[in-house]
């Protein structure tokens, strides 16, 4: 089957990463990295943002001198005032998409063109449908979503002209809290938290007592330990209506990855051949796709279960 | 009864129509209560209400001057909104003094079909903010919202200074730890869904190993806690199990805790919130009688400017700790 018209997307970092670190990181999605369009912008905590601010305009720049469509992805978490303006002034100071991770973007987003991240509730085609009227022009939709609702929510969006786009590589955000576990891990205080989530830049492993791999904490956000690897499902994606597939940048060499991605999307490469390649970019670390398969989240199936 | 001019409205869950007369009799001014199916965020078996037992207990509960709430606070299934939009019609049709729902889509839906409904926000939709809250007042004309547990006491009032709607707050019984119907957490370990299919870590998918003098509890494929026997084992909540980091095994996400914030009411009265609202429609009506008798003596207490008494309630507290959560800024 020919899944060409796939799109490849860039999610957002969800980590803190260093300064030159996501400088060159950014670099190099600009000069090298096969995707159309990429998410960016600070999406777990408010405090990490005052550091990125140079950065970000600059690597902004950059992307779009690559010919990348650059959308500002905005906070998962909205409480407090410097937030919500924060989310605001993006929303009023950015010609392009802006990203909605929380119905407050979408609030202030409403009456104009806007995306819709992986952290806003659609589960259902009458959420699609709503949120299209409000302007949405693409939608990431939740990682927890089975292939069946997909397909549904697909169909009803693209006669609505909106993109479907699903999270296809990485940890997986599974959940935010008020409460930053990076924090409380180290014994600290989250107002005072000297930013050890710099530290980990995949997050921090948390494993159970009988040492399975479990969970990654990520300042308030809890991930996944597994990476989401939804390789070998591009075709029945593809299928299900599915236009994009985003990539959520890891430490690994991310560009690589995204190769892989485009070379399955473009039929040139068997999805699980392509898989095997994969496990060597990242390492020990394990994959999951049991989430589109209707599943525990955590396990990783190659092939649909008649 | 409904309350005073003035009180704080208590709103107290109703698991069965046998605990929604307990819940009405121990001093509930509201009762809350769901259809027994996955269209509500306790779906668990044997528990909730089918429409015949929603339509007579409506009407006992009226009869005696409280009001009854229908949760139908799960996410719609794409592909099977029908049994969601039959769940408004049915509530509506029984009587219900108002539906609460989280999903968009039906929230979009249920304005448009059914006008004359009153709406409250769920808590599952997390509307943490004023901008959040009022995009619902003003979309679907939401008269209450059910505010998430990640805001502090003070962070009510400022809310309460910027927003048209009632509010509603958790006082007491199980403490999510995450923001609320954003967490994919017993979905990953089991494959079911708290968003869509309305239970978090069923216990369907809880075992129990002995391993000599330690007893081990799981969740789907993953081992959540280790206790020695004869220690107090907490039901195996995901996010209120204990890990290991670097080597370290701690309880990440939370202790094992309730939160009862029944010292707090005065702050929360002050800071503007309508409703307080006590978890737990999966609760035996023995503990509701009790948790809904000592509320409403608080309540009590408040209005007449008496001290509430503490501590009332350990012992229905999981392993008889309790926590004021994230009202208080110190618990982040």
């Amino acid at each position: 089957m020919s899944t060409n018209t796939m799109k490849l997307s860039l999610g957002p970092v969800l980590f803190n990463w260093p300064n030159d670190i996501w400088s060159d990181f950014y670099a190099r999605v600009a000069d090298e990295m096969p995707v159309e369009r990429v998410y960016i912008g600070e999406v777990v905590c408010s405090k990490r943002e005052p550091f990125r601010e140079q950065a970000m305009g600059e690597a902004v720049e950059r992307l779009q001198r690559a010919g990348k469509e650059v959308v500002l992805s905005t906070l998962a978490l909205v409480t407090l005032p410097r937030e919500r303006h924060r989310v605001v002034a993006t929303a009023e100071d950015w010609t392009g998409l802006v990203e909605a991770n929380d119905i407050t973007a979408v609030s202030a987003l409403a009456g104009r063109p806007f995306a819709v991240g992986p952290l806003v509730n659609v589960y259902n085609e009458g959420t699609m449908r709503t949120l299209a009227g409000y302007g949405a022009k693409t939608v990431c939709l939740p990682p927890e979503l089975p292939l069946t609702s997909i397909a549904v929510i697909a169909k009803a969006a693209a006669p609505l002209g909106v993109d479907t786009e699903l999270f296809a590589f990485g940890r997986v955000p599974l959940a935010v809290s008020a409460r930053c576990y990076h924090a409380r891990v180290h014994g600290l205080h989250k107002d005072s938290c000297q930013f050890v989530c710099a530290q980990d830049l995949d997050g921090l492993a948390v494993d159970t007592l009988d040492g399975e791999r479990f969970l990654a904490v990520n300042g308030i956000q809890t991930m996944s330990q597994t990476y989401a690897n939804l390789l070998a499902d591009v075709p029945a994606l593809a299928a299900a209506g599915v236009t994009a597939l985003r990539l959520s940048p890891h430490a690994c060499d991310m560009v690589a990855v995204a190769k892989l991605f485009r070379e399955v999307a473009d039929g040139a490469r068997d999805g699980a051949e392509a898989t095997t390649a994969l496990q060597g970019l990242i390492g020990d670390a394990p994959m999951s796709n049991g989430f589109l398969h209707a599943i525990p989240g955590a396990r990783y199936q190659l092939r649909a279960q008649a | 009864m409904r309350p005073a001019k003035g009180s704080l409205e208590l709103v107290c869950p109703a698991g069965t129509p046998a605990a929604l007369d307990a819940a009405v009799a121990a001093g509930a001014d509201t009762v809350y209560c769901g259809f027994n199916d996955e269209t509500n965020a306790r779906n668990f078996p044997g528990l909730n209400f089918s429409r015949a037992e929603l339509a007579d207990s409506i009407a006992r509960a009226h009869a005696r001057g409280c009001n009854v709430l229908v949760a139908i606070n799960t996410f719609p299934r794409a592909g099977d909104v029908d049994l969601w939009h039959r769940a408004i019609a049915d509530a509506e049709a029984a009587g219900a003094d108002a539906v609460i729902l989280a999903d968009l889509g039906l929230l979009a839906h249920a304005r448009e079909k059914h006008p004359n409904l009153r709406l409250h926000l769920s808590v599952q939709a997390a509307a943490a903010n004023p901008d959040a809250i009022q995009f619902y007042v003003k979309q679907f004309g939401v008269e209450r919202v059910v505010l998430p547990r990640v805001v502090t006491v003070e962070e009510i009032a400022a809310i309460h200074r910027e927003i048209t709607c009632e509010t509603e707050v958790f006082v007491f019984g199980g403490l999510c730890v995450m923001a609320e119907g954003r967490c994919l957490l017993s979905s990953y370990a089991t494959g079911k869904s708290p968003n869509m299919h309305g239970a978090c870590s069923p216990a369907g998918c809880i075992s129990y190993r002995e391993e000599g003098s330690t007893f081990v509890s799981r969740l789907g494929e993953f081992t959540i806690n280790r206790v020695t026997k004869g220690e107090p084992a907490a039901y195996p909540t995901l996010c209120k199990g204990r890990f290991v980091i670097d080597g370290k095994a701690t309880h990440v996400f939370e202790d094992p805790a309730s939160l009862d914030a029944s010292q707090l009411l005065p702050g929360l009265k002050a800071a503007g919130v309508k409703a307080l609202k006590i978890e737990g429609r999966q609760r035996s009506r023995a503990y509701a009688d009790a948790v809904v008798k000592a509320f409403r003596a608080a309540v009590d207490s408040l209005d007449r400017g008496l001290e509430i008494r503490a501590g009332a309630l350990a012992a229905l507290t999981e392993g008889g700790a309790t926590t004021g959560g994230a009202y208080r800024k110190t618990w982040r």
